[in-house]
């Protein structure tokens, strides 16, 4: 067990712990970097895939994991950046102010729902997220003379500084850009954890009346919750059309909404780990089953048939049995087995179980 | 001076007159306290000053600001803290945290400075530390700064919430039965830290509380309530040995 003396009010406002801690978050980012030479084209483009959920999971996770507000409608976020970035290069617009502008305008979309939503609550707000998310299908497909209708739109990669950047041609420097922003996406998530505001999400996550009477606006806050997780969204969005090459409305059905949240639910709510761990899991899961088929099929030596809807149910059943056992998550889970390790031998069952917590009715009495 | 003014406050829940035109202040630098029995109406004393409740009727003044104009995030803001009677923390957050959620009104960076977490940023979350890491000291929570809320006993959580509370820097502090579910260590505990707030930190209080020990130890002067109204105010003797007071808590003797 690492014990870490406190010396100074720095160690605390510092996002790592130690040096050790830090030294190791960096040959992490040293290796991820390297990718597009240690791995082949096929799995690059699964990382570059993995990546571009992460930081689609981080978007969720401001406004779900850290200020308590479900959304089953974050493909509806993602689908705007998307098309708001290929409409702003379309029209020509450099990418690098396009992609930008693209996160931004869905954060200011994100307000304009934010504010009839701010009175819900709960499985309303679900509903009414989930609704907004079948809706902008309908929208893209109105909107046809914008976005191409059914019939979508394509984008043969981007132009930086006069330098092609595709996912099919030149996939290293896609992955690149795709790592950046996510560093990028991290940076500003971790900084805000350990500021006023994101202190303030957590505030009116964990208790609302509280929160107001320490004097946090809490209409203020989740708008403002919902615009920068949609503003994360929107590039991830973005980056996501970049990755399809061609998309239209059914890219971003309400099925990725759910599938979103599941992922963030199977990561842990409430970490920036847990965007990352549920963003593994959902990238790599569809290779793993498909694996393990051939597998199945060399054993049993019948030929390989193809289940529908196979990945998902397996994505059900794993979320099903987080929540029954593991409501922390994957992260939630990894900070047991460390403490666990770290106490040995003098864990106790019951050191992460929670105390008696009242009904919200009959809190204020 | 007065710093808190209850003019005629009614307030009603359907049929029921939870508070009923009830009137008083707190002065300046005082412990006041509001005791009666379960359901008389002083828990909706506090909700109401945090504007959780529009009153029916009357006014609520505090340190010559209107409260009835201001919004709920708005009353921290002029220097009232609050506790509440079921532990209301931010279950998970850690200790630390919490108590740096008390620092948000004194918030001066904004949502880019913080992004960035520029030298101002990094400049008001020393500052806060610094106030937040006294209060740890002075209530005793080192122990516990890096803990979960969630993983607390009771009696620690508390303290947490007073800690939170003084983390603001109010200059009224409500208190919502600070001692009920408290060992007697822990009572003897809370009321020396009750005194040092008034004394050391200036701090005006107003509490509610059942246990008459710890209400006749610190306060000024007493406030008992029946039904949301007023029974009797004064001094801790006075109001034990107040007829009316003696009634509601013994029943009329026949
Ligand atoms: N939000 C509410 N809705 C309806 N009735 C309430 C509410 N809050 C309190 N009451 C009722 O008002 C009365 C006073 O409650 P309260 O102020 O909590 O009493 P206490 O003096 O024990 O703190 C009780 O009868 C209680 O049931
Ligand atoms: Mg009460």
């Amino acid at each position: 067990m690492r014990i870490v003396f406190k010396t100074d009010y720095m160690q605390d406002i510092r996002p790592w712990k130690d040096s050790f801690q830090l030294t190791m978050y960096l040959i992490l980012l040293v290796i991820v970097a390297a990718a597009p030479w240690l791995l082949d084209d096929f799995y690059l483009g699964e990382l570059t895939n993995v990546l571009i959920w992460a930081i689609a999971g981080l978007g969720l996770m401001i406004l779900t994991g850290h200020t308590g507000q479900v959304s089953l409608g974050h493909a509806a976020f993602l689908a705007f950046g998307c098309y708001a970035n290929v409409i702003l290069i379309e029209a020509g617009v450099p990418f690098l102010i396009a992609f930008p502008l693209a996160g931004i305008l869905t954060g200011i979309a994100g307000v304009t729902v934010a504010i009839p939503a701010l009175r819900l609550h709960g499985i309303y707000l679900a509903i009414f997220t989930m609704a907004l998310s079948i809706l902008m299908d309908d929208v893209i497909v109105l909107a046809e003379p914008i976005t191409g209708g059914v019939a979508g739109k394509y984008l043969g990669g981007v132009e930086i500084f006069g330098h092609l950047v595709d996912r099919w041609a030149t996939p290293d420097q896609f992955f690149w850009l795709v790592l950046i922003v996510a560093i990028f996406v991290t940076l500003g998530y971790i900084n805000l954890l350990r500021a006023p505001l994101g202190r303030s999400f957590i505030a009116v996550r964990d208790s609302e009346v509280s929160a107001q009477a320490m004097g946090v606006d809490v209409a203020k806050t989740k708008t403002l919750s919902f615009a920068l997780s949609c503003a994360v969204t929107g590039w991830a969005g973005a980056l996501m059309g970049l990755y399809a090459g061609a998309f239209n409305n059914e890219t971003f059905s309400v099925i990725i909404s759910i599938q979103l949240l599941m992922m963030i639910v199977i990561g842990g709510l409430g970490s920036i780990h847990g965007a990352f761990l549920g963003a593994i899991v959902i990238g790599f899961l569809p290779q793993f089953l498909s694996i393990s088929k051939e597998y199945v099929a060399a054993a049993f030596g019948g030929n390989t048939v193809a289940i529908p809807g196979l990945e998902f149910g397996i994505f059900g059943a794993i979320l099903i049995c987080f929540i029954l056992f593991e409501p922390m998550g994957m992260y939630g889970r990894w900070l047991k087995i460390r403490t666990w390790f770290e106490l040995f031998p003098f864990y106790r069952k019951d050191m992460f179980k929670r105390q008696k917590s009242y009904l919200k009715t009959e809190r204020l009495r | 001076m007065s710093m808190l003014e209850f003019e005629n406050v009614t307030l009603k829940f359907g049929g029921l007159t939870a508070v009923n035109d009830l009137s008083f202040e707190v002065q300046e630098g005082e412990v006041f306290a509001i005791v009666g029995p379960n359901g008389a109406g002083k828990s909706t004393v506090f909700n109401l000053i945090s504007r959780f409740y529009d009153p029916y009727a009357g006014s609520i003044r505090f340190d010559g600001h209107d409260l009835l104009q201001v919004k709920p995030s708005g009353v921290a803001e002029y220097g009232v803290a609050r506790t509440f009677q079921n532990i209301e923390l931010f279950e998970h957050a850690t200790v630390l945290q919490n108590l740096l959620v008390g620092r948000h009104r004194h918030r001066k960076t904004n949502l880019v400075s913080e992004i960035l977490f520029t030298p101002s940023a990094r400049r008001q979350e020393l500052e806060n530390r610094e106030k937040v890491e006294e209060i740890i000291d002075f209530l005793d929570l080192q122990a516990f700064r890096d803990k979960m809320i969630s993983g607390l006993p009771y009696g620690v959580r508390k303290v947490v919430e007073v800690a939170r509370a003084l983390a603001t820097d109010p200059k009224l502090l409500l208190l919502d039965e600070p001692a009920s579910g408290l060992s007697v260590e822990e009572t003897t505990d809370m009321r020396w830290w009750i005194d040092d707030i008034r004394r050391q930190m200036g701090i005006t209080v107003l509490m509610v509380e059942h246990d008459m020990g710890l209400v006749s130890g610190v306060s000024d002067r007493v406030l008992a309530m029946a039904d949301g109204a007023k029974l009797a105010l004064g001094t801790p003797a006075e109001v034990q040995s107040h007829p009316a007071v003696v009634e509601a808590y013994l029943g009329k003797a026949s």
